[in-house]
């Protein structure tokens, strides 16, 4: 995925990113400049086109608030979402869809918007809310392969993918249990 | 070398689909010298271009044509038009299975007999006893090279087997082993022995695990008697005035139809495609479709009663390491009605990859109840259930009133209900498969709903009677004498055991009947 672009260092600062016009969110680790979702802490970016560089931080949000996993850095759901931001520069019902069921996220959440608040618990009750819409079911479906089938994912989860080419696991531990 | 056949030759044996049974069907006639041609929908893939990666193999292999579905399942609910997982390739659903092969048992040959009635099941004896097709399990199993069959050691256990058996022990368990696989546990009929890869339901890229890609097919080529023709998908099967078959229209890839003309005509596309051809095959003559005399074509569906359990403890298992499904527990499988319901199951060693444990383990699920559980992968076990389901006529294959196919043919629709006895079992099976995992220190299980079918069953039942079912003890339809069916539709009832040993064995027997049959010119 070439969108998802690294930074040109590590740790592109907060400080860069404001000197660069970027909007700094409240408490939130996503950050937005021109046309682009920012992670300054881990020093990628997401160049958008279909879709509001906003509206896809609040999807990058709503992607980890809906598979939640502590030890996955945002890049992997940035790079999850993405396939929405096309798919909305391409299908205007598409577009009119994803930027109604943020919205309606925003409106729900109050002043500060859904990713003002603060705690998952919090945004969490907001998507049970809105669990059964199309909005939400596309979102969620999406995830399944969107985050899940990314292979640089898998070795974070202790999946090892592909093992023919190592001659299988026939002597690489497939009975290699200790513990029992 | 394979021999081609002119599509105006009208004493070959055409056998729609080249699978587990129609693929052994076309090799047993073939060596017998009679002339085979395999009309297979899909392309031939041979297994140098098995891909490990479970997305990418589904979408090489699987069968991914519109279907639709209905009744009270939970896969009608998260996966609406996929209501099976099966193969559309050379080689069909054996190319993606798992090896598991086991004989049915005694009495699951006679459920109502040996069950009685049920209310709202339609139970009946199969027209065959296990007497009877004992002879051809063991030419099946020796064919598939079985193991803990004609000498053939069992496969050694993975991490997932390790962790079952420990489990089976803690709760007095006496059968418990590595299976009956249909998966060389060392170099045998020109193939090599397992190397615990792990992608079993991708395609077996080294060729150790039975499937009719790679054995039956090129050995019924080798007679010169076999022609395989891929990327033909059957459309309609004609008959004569005389109401016998004469042919069968397909298209091949371009989506041309040709008519191959036909002696004699095998039907093996699974239990779903094989009654919506008869379906569509409707004519004047017979206006609810092909051998429906009874109207029981697309009727008594069964998918076996199946679940998971996938349990999370606190050190590694990597379960996904070796052999997929080489680990049984049998204990269960007995009928016991004290248990609160009819027929048994087993329990088999299961494990999905990152990949399709996302989208399987609890479909729509999300949150961190559901992500938790998939933050442990690499501590997981799994077991699989497949047990006895019961046949009931209103679950059956229909052709959908509106949705057509890219050749302008009716889709079919798979309507389902869960019997309250199929609940039952599944509830026993899964508080069973929990108990196991607990009793070795498990975290937290799992209970985990059926995956699409991979198991499908009866739609074209064979029965005594011309009134009860479909075809007779042979797979010949009791209305035609010269259309056969030579795949799991014919299964009266499901048993408890996984169906493919039985498939292959009844296509063998199936085979010695025709051969015999157009020897004395009575077809
Ligand atoms: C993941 C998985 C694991 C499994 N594991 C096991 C196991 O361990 N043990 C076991 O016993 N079983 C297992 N099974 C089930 C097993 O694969 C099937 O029972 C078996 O392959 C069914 O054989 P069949 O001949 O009825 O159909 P198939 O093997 O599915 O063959 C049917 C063929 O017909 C073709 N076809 C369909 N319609 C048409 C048409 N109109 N024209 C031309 N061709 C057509 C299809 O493309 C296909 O190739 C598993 C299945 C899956 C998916
Ligand atoms: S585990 Fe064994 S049978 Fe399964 S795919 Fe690998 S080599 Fe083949």
């Amino acid at each position: 995925m070439t969108t998802v672009y690294e930074g040109k260092r590590r740790g592109l600062s907060r400080r860069d990113v404001l000197r660069r016009g970027g909007k700094v969110g409240i408490g939130a680790m996503l950050v937005i400049s021109g046309s682009a979702v920012i992670s300054p802490q881990f020093a990628w970016g997401l160049e958008t086109s279909g879709l509001a560089p906003e509206a896809v931080a609040t999807l990058i949000q709503m992607a980890r608030d809906i598979y939640p996993h502590d030890h996955i850095e945002d890049r992997f759901y940035a790079i999850a979402v993405k396939s929405y931001d096309e798919r909305a520069g391409k299908e205007a019902a598409f577009k009119e869809m994803i930027e109604a069921g943020v919205a309606d996220l925003d409106r729900r959440a109050g002043a500060g918007g859904y990713r003002g608040l603060g705690w998952e618990d919090e945004r969490v009750d907001i998507l049970r809310q809105v669990e059964t819409t199309s909005f939400f079911q596309t979102v969620r479906g999406g995830l399944v392969t969107g985050l899940y089938n990314q292979k640089e994912l898998w070795p974070l989860f202790g999946y090892e993918g592909e093992s023919y080419s190592k001659g299988g696991y026939i002597n690489r531990g497939f009975d290699d249990i200790e513990w029992l | 070398m394979a021999a081609p056949y002119d599509l105006n030759d009208d004493g070959v044996v055409v056998i729609i689909g080249s699978g587990a049974g129609g693929g052994t069907l076309g090799n047993e006639l073939a060596q017998k010298g009679v002339d085979v041609v395999i009309l297979e929908a899909g392309a031939r893939i041979e297994y140098e271009d098995f891909i490990n990666d479970e997305w990418e193999s589904f979408g090489q292999l699987a069968w991914g044509d519109k279907r639709t579905t209905s009744g009270d399942w939970r896969v009608a609910r998260d996966f609406p038009n996929l209501p099976a997982w099966i193969v559309k390739a050379v080689g069909g659903t054996t190319t993606h299975w798992a090896g598991a092969s086991l004989r049915f048992q005694e009495h699951e040959f006679r459920t109502l007999s040996h069950y009685g009635k049920v209310d709202g099941a339609n139970l009946l004896d199969w027209p065959l006893t296990l007497a009877e097709l004992e002879p051809y399990y063991a030419k099946a199993e020796d064919k598939m090279g079985v193991t803990r069959t004609n000498g053939i050691a069992g496969l050694p256990g993975n991490n997932n087997f390790k962790v079952l058996k420990a489990g089976a022990d803690k709760l007095g368990y006496k059968e418990c082993h590595t299976g009956n696989m249909a998966i060389n546990s060392d170099f045998r009929d020109d193939r090599m022995a397992c190397q615990q890869t792990g992608f079993c339901f991708q395609g077996c890229k080294w060729g150790a695990k039975w499937s009719t890609l790679y054995t039956e097919i090129p050995k019924g080529e080798a007679t010169g008697k076999l022609e395989v023709r891929p990327q033909s998908m059957a459309l309609k099967i004609e008959h004569d005035a005389s109401g016998k078959v004469t042919g069968v229209l397909y298209a091949d890839k371009d989506g041309n139809r040709h008519l191959q003309k036909a002696r004699l005509v095998c039907v093996a596309c699974n239990s779903i495609e094989s009654p919506r051809l008869l379906l569509n095959s409707a004519s004047a003559m017979f206006p609810d479709g092909l051998a429906n005399s009874s109207g029981q074509v697309g009727r008594n569906y069964m998918r076996h009663t199946t679940g998971s359990v996938y349990a999370v403890f606190d050190k590694p298992v990597h379960m996904y390491r070796g052999t997929t499904m080489a680990g049984i527990i049998r204990d269960e499988a007995r009928h016991d009605p004290s248990r609160g319901f009819v027929g048994g199951y087993e329990l088999e060693t299961l494990s999905l990859g990152l990949p399709f444990m996302a989208a399987f383990l609890d479909p729509g699920g999300w949150g961190r109840s559901f992500t938790s559980a998939l933050d442990n992968y690499a501590s997981m076990a799994g077991l699989w259930i497949v047990g006895e389901d019961m046949p009931q006529e209103q679950n059956r294959i229909t052709l959908h009133a509106e949705m057509k196919d890219e050749h302008g043919l009716p889709i079919p629709d798979v309507h389902f209900d869960d019997h309250p006895n199929d609940a039952a079992m599944r509830n026993h099976a899964y508080a069973q498969g929990r108990a196991l995992y607990e009793a070795v220190g498990a975290i937290r299980t799992f209970p985990t709903p059926p995956y699409p079918s991979t198991h499908n069953l009866g739609t074209n039942r064979m029965s005594e009677k011309a009134s009860d079912g479909v075809v007779n003890k042979h797979g010949q339809t009791h209305d035609i004498k010269n259309l056969f069916v030579s795949d799991g539709s014919q299964f009266t009832t499901g048993g408890a055991e996984n169906p493919t040993l039985t498939i292959v064995s009844l296509a063998i027997r199936q085979a010695d009947y025709i051969a015999q049959e157009m020897a004395t010119g009575a077809i």
